[in-house]
């Protein structure tokens, strides 16, 4: 999977769990500060991309990654 | 065997209202971030002198009176509790005598926020086992006794209250109304929501708890579903355990339950912990949207971790 696929798949993950539309979400962004979203919707979004992408990404991890980019390079590093 | 069903149900809140902006006057939080994470507005809280025991008689005395029984025909008493003031004696027996029951068998159990859906499966196998005629099941929490009203993350949540059902026979010739219990445990767990001393407070990691219930339940609850015979889109009424508005709602969406099938109670009562589904059962039941004789689901979760779910019909 491209990071541009991966990138398309998290935006749709966070248009749908969060309301933030996908196009909002561009790598630079940072989930709490840019785009509004709290620790249990980051949770949600972890098991959502889980499914999707076929990756754990576990608590500890999740509050290391701070951007979509952060989030995209996890994926793509672990997949 | 004998069938069991719910005869009827009682719920007891205390008089003292707590809002979100109470708290933000004594803790660094405020009213749209406790709405935006946990879904509550305002949670009762109970009399410093107003114990796990006077709050189950309340709801016990209204689900009794609702069900129309004798006294001298419930034959066992069970309290859910995890929140007792003293390990000794249990709140159970003396409930009971309170009540005018005729010396019941009377036990306290302690399954945390799933204890009510364990008490009513241990009270309908008594039932069906024919070792009671009928029985009161009780869930009663003072959670605010083991809070650290400094800690943010909990003191928001938690708050006290009981509910109360009353279990009997199903009637001749009719089907059970209480199907199969779907328990079980993650002990590997236990560390996630913790008092550790007895002048302790309650301390949870709250991200990996969201991380489990929203996570792990759904099929517990599909399968209490299919133990009963029914299927998600036949459940008239969904009460999950009032934890956190936005766990109820992540279970629901999972099961495909709409939302204006699902106890949302927690809005304005918090989490009662065991005494919750009860709660929310008698809530629903006095605003009219139980429908009688048609299945409801419910599902406790919490400490332990223990959860538990079953399909009741509603009385």
């Amino acid at each position: 999977m491209t990071d541009q696929e991966i990138l398309a798949g998290l935006a749709e993950i966070v248009d749908e769990i969060a309301g933030v539309p996908a196009d909002e979400v561009t790598p630079e962004k940072n989930f709490v500060d840019d785009l509004d979203i709290d620790s249990l919707s980051m949770v949600e979004i972890a098991v959502a991309a889980q499914d999707k992408f076929g990756v754990e990404i576990p608590d500890e991890q999740l509050k290391d990654l701070k951007t979509v980019q952060d989030v995209v390079n996890y994926v793509s590093k672990n997949s | 065997m004998n069938g069991a069903r719910v005869l009827a149900f009682g719920g007891y809140q205390p008089d003292k209202v707590v809002t979100n902006d109470d708290l933000a006057k004594i803790v660094d939080t405020s009213d749209e971030w406790i709405r935006s994470r946990v879904g509550i507005e305002s949670r009762r809280v109970a009399a410093d002198d107003e114990t796990v025991a006077d709050m189950a008689e309340a709801a016990g005395a209204k689900a009794l009176a609702a069900s129309g029984l004798s006294p001298s025909s419930i034959d066992l008493v069970i309290v859910a509790t995890c929140s007792p003031e003293v390990p000794l004696p249990n709140a159970a027996a003396t409930v009971a005598h309170r009540l005018g029951l005729v010396a019941p068998g009377a036990y306290d159990l302690n399954a945390a926020c799933a204890g009510f859906c364990y008490a009513l499966g241990a009270a309908s196998d008594a039932v069906r086992a024919g070792s009671a005629r009928n029985v009161l099941v009780i869930g009663s929490e003072k959670m605010t006794s083991w809070i650290d009203w400094t800690d943010r993350s909990t003191c928001i949540i938690f708050a006290d209250g009981a509910g109360a059902a009353v279990v009997g026979p199903s009637a001749k010739g009719e089907p059970g109304g209480i199907g199969p219990v779907v328990w079980g445990s993650a002990g590997d767990q236990a560390h996630k929501i913790t008092v550790t001393s007895r002048t302790g407070a309650i301390r949870q990691d709250g991200q990996a708890v969201f991380r489990w219930a929203t996570t792990a339940l759904h099929p517990v609850a599909l399968e209490a579903c299919a133990r009963a015979g029914v299927t998600p889109a036949d459940i008239s009424a969904f009460i999950p355990h009032q934890a956190n508005l936005r766990i109820i709602e992540a279970i629901a969406r999972r099961l495909g339950i709409p939302r204006d099938r699902v106890a949302d109670d927690i809005v304005h009562a918090g989490n009662t912990s065991s005494a919750s589904i009860p709660l929310a059962l008698s809530r629903m039941a006095e605003q009219g949207r139980l429908q009688p004789g048609t299945p409801a689901l419910l599902l406790g979760f919490g400490a332990g971790l223990s959860y538990a779910a079953q399909v009741i019909t509603v009385p």
